[in-house]
Parts: structure tokens; sequence; C-alpha cells
């Protein structure tokens, strides 16, 4: 495991995108705490980006690399190798190059600029929100033979996860506001991940009004050490799911 | 050494393989011959556990290879098209697959040295042609003294020097009593090289004979023509 570890990280450290990834990220990171006079404007655009681009570049660059990665599983296959460390290895090293990017890009502007607490809830979020959307990209990517649709597939689901879904939530609690139903919204907004990053830097940020609905409700629900305990479990089962049903898919998949 | 019992795998609509049963024994050299599209790289990979098939169980040394994996230290599996990570040179494959077997047997260069790979270790898999990429293919495949060879068209791609090469290299590991398993459709290639003969067709295993009662039994000189005679006679 860890000597194909290594080489899928050295794969990975050498393919421009990753450094590319990281830069941009520091630029827009730097520059938002730099431009703007109040901390707190700057983490708002901090945020925006850690829950727009950062699943967005890891579901997409994943997606690909593994289709890309065909030929090198079809060469360890047919080698004394456990399937299930390919398909681990993989994962491993492509959330370890995707998380270091992500921490040397926006972790350090976030540690120097903003308080301790929020910078390492922000990192936290973003290092879970990397690793959960490269775990949904090799769901994706095992579906379907076909790269074009497995990347439409990966596109779709961060559509859906990044921008779809609070509207959905927010259409459905017009539609039935004369129920009670905050308890099911809150459920309800554990059905997506970015949400949940959402919710917890929400708790916070004292900025509940400019971050969609789910969000407030949340607010009032779970104010205390409890929600934030029970948003980083459901996190880390949005990582251990998708990644367990694509790890079968594989270890039945013909080459 | 490998038996195969009753084995059947379906990609969708194709029956690629129809409940094949076949026994190959240590010391064989077995030509596995039979029209395009009729089974023998899904058999092939269902050995290497690359392909699972749907039912029948395959036995390697008197164990079951599903869920399994160390019994591939003992095959050198040669494929038909060789893919390879592109951005790795050919030094970084086969220190890859080196660091993967972890053996600590001398590998066998023998290969490496007479297709010259020393002298284009730098460059990258992408870049190769595909007779190289075969070079590379054959070399990984005898690098780590296999008790079992599967070649999956190995002479194809490859120059007439090249082919020479590995035929003797084919030939040196068959008198160490190796088993190897070699497709190919050039038949007038495998002549001298295999003692047995497997057809397949359609998924089926036709015929599995030792060469010599395969000449008698139909009358002709050369496994080619000892086939062709059994295609049109239709006789099994």
């Amino acid at each position: 495991m860890i000597r194909i570890l290594k080489y899928v990280t050295l794969d990975i450290l050498k393919n421009r995108i990753v450094i590319i990834y990281a830069v941009v990220l520091a630029l827009f990171s730097w520059s938002a705490f730099g431009l703007e006079d109040n901390t707190s404007k700057g983490l708002l655009t901090v945020l925006n980006l850690l829950l727009l681009t950062v699943p967005l570049v890891s579901v997409l660059f994943s997606t690909i690399y593994v289709y890309n990665n065909n030929e090198f599983i079809e060469l360890l296959v047919s080698h004394p190798v456990r399937r299930s460390m390919i398909w681990k290895a993989l994962f491993a090293g492509l959330s370890l190059s995707m998380t270091a990017a992500f921490i040397l890009g926006a972790g350090l502007p976030l540690l120097l600029f903003a308080d301790p607490a929020t910078a390492l809830i922000m990192i936290a979020a973003g290092v879970l929100l990397s690793v959960i959307f490269i775990a949904i990209a090799f769901l994706s990517s095992i579906v379907t033979r076909d790269k074009a649709k497995g990347i439409g597939i990966a596109i779709m689901l961060w559509l859906y996860f990044a921008l779809l879904f609070d509207g959905l939530v927010l259409f459905l609690y017009f539609q039935f506001a004369d129920y009670p139903i905050e308890k099911p919204v809150v459920l309800l907004s554990a059905l997506s991940p970015v949400d949940l990053c959402r919710i917890l830097i929400l708790l916070r940020l004292d900025v509940s009004a400019m971050m969609g609905y789910t969000g407030a409700i949340f607010k009032n629900f779970f104010g205390n050490g409890w929600g934030l305990i029970l948003s980083f479990s459901l996190l880390l089962l949005w990582i251990w799911v998708p990644f367990r049903v694509s790890l079968q898919k594989f270890k039945k998949k013909d080459l | 050494m490998i038996v195969i019992k009753n084995i059947s795998k379906r990609f969708g609509k194709l029956q690629a393989l129809d409940h094949l049963s076949l026994q190959l024994s240590r010391g064989a050299c077995v030509a596995l011959i039979g029209p395009n599209g009729c089974g023998k790289t899904t058999l092939i990979k269902s050995l290497l556990g690359m392909v699972l098939p749907d039912e029948g169980s395959l036995i390697f040394n008197g164990q079951d290879i599903r869920h399994n994996n160390e019994y591939r230290r003992q095959i050198g599996y040669m494929p038909q098209i060789g893919r390879y990570p592109e951005n790795m040179t050919i030094g970084q494959v086969i220190g890859m697959i080196k660091g993967i077997r972890n053996s600590n047997e001398t590998p066998d260069y023998e290969l490496y040295e007479q297709f010259g790979i020393d002298r284009m270790l730098h460059k990258k898999m992408r870049t190769l042609s595909g007779g190289t990429t075969q070079k590379v293919s054959a070399t990984l495949a005898f690098l780590f003294h296999p008790p079992v060879l599967i070649l999956d068209e190995p002479t194809a791609g490859l120059d007439p020097v090249a082919a020479e090469i590995l035929k003797a290299k084919i030939a040196d590991a068959k008198n160490k009593g190796r088993l190897i398993l070699i497709t190919s459709h050039l038949l007038s290639e495998l002549e001298g090289m295999v003692n047995q003969v497997v057809f397949m067709q359609e998924g089926k295993l036709l015929l599995h004979k030792d060469t010599t009662e395969l000449k008698a039994v139909t009358g002709q000189k050369t496994i080619k023509e000892a086939i062709v005679h059994l295609l049109k006679t239709g006789a099994k």
C-alpha cells in the first residue's frame, strides 16, 4: 500500500494542475484578506471559494485522474497486489495532494488573518470537502466506463450539491411553511455535504442571514457543541459511504 | 497446475466464455488458438483475476484464485496491447513493478539486455512505438523467473530480430519446465514451439490435444494444416 501510494503521490505532484490550483487558491485568499479592510468580509470571500471552488476542482480533477489512470490500474492488477489496495492508494494519494494544495493555498492566509478557532474550522471544512468530493469522484468514475459520461456525472453532482440543493430546501420550506417542518429541514440539510460545511462555519461566524435558509434553521437548532460534533460525524460519513460503495464496485469490475 | 472448472462469462449480450473447463499441467507449452472474439483474452484475463467469471472456479496450484492475489507472484503476463501510465518512463515502470513484486531473487535481465532497454530507460511510455511497448511488456513478463508464463500475441508488432530473441527466450523457458500459455494468430509461428493445442470457438473449448496426437489423428504435417483440416471436416 505504501509503495503504491508513493508512486501515486509523486505522479500527482508532478501534475501541474495541483500546483496551479494551490497558487490560484493562494492568490484569491491573499487578495481577499489584503483588499478588504475588515477580516469578516475577507472570510466570506474565502468561504465562497471553499464552498464552490474547492468541491468543483476536487471532483473534476479526481474523476479525470482516475480515468487517466486506467492503465496504471490494469498494470498493477496483473501483479500480486490486492485490488482494494490499488483503489485505496489512489484515494489516499489524491486526498493527500488535494488537501496539501488547499492548506498551502487557502489555509496559510486563513491562519494569518482570521482568529485561530475560525481559521481551524474553515480549514477542517475545506479539507473534509476536498476529500468528500474526491470520494464522490471515485463513485462517479466507477459507475461508467465512458470518461465523458463519468465527468458529466461528476459535474452534475457538484451542481446539485453546491447550487441546487439549498434552493430546493428553500422551496420546500416555503411550500410547507404552514407546517412545523424545522426538524425535517435539518435532516434534509444533512443530505448535502456543502450545506453541512456551510452550517459548520456558520456556527462560528455570525452571518447566518447571508448564508441561505438551511443555515439559519440549523443555527437555531444546534447552537452548541453537539451541532459541531454531529456535523463533523455526518461529513465523515459523506467520505466513508461513497468511497465504500466505489470500492465494492471496483473489486467486482472487469478490467 | 492450473485447473479451470466450468467457467462462464457474459458481457451484455456476448457470451465470452461458455462453461469452459480446462486443465494445464507443468511443463506444457500450450497454444491457445481460435477465431477473433472467441474468448481467448477473456480466458487469460480470468486467469489473472482481471475479469471475474460469472460462474465456475479457477484453481491455481490447488488454490482457488478468487479472493487471492499472491498466486500472481508466480505468473508472468505479457498483454496483447500493453497499456502503461503515459507519464512514466520505462525505467520508472520497471522500477515500480520491481518495488511492487518486492522479490529477493535477482531479476532475469536477459531480455532487458538483448532488447537494449537500458539505452531508452528515460523514454516516456507515451512516446513509445507499439513494438517498443511490446519489448517492455516481454521484459516485465520474464523479469521474475515466473513458473507460469501467459503471453497474449507475444510477437505481434515486434520486428523480426526482436521476435527471434523472444522466441528463443520462450523456448528456453519451455526447456526449464515452465508452463507457458501462448495465444497467436500466426499458427506457423507456433510450429515447433508448442507441444499442446487448445482450440476455442464462441467461448467453448473445441479441443485440447498434444500436437503430435493432433497431427497423427488428422494425418497432417503441421499444426496449421491440422487445424484447417479439422475446421473443414467439422470433426472434433
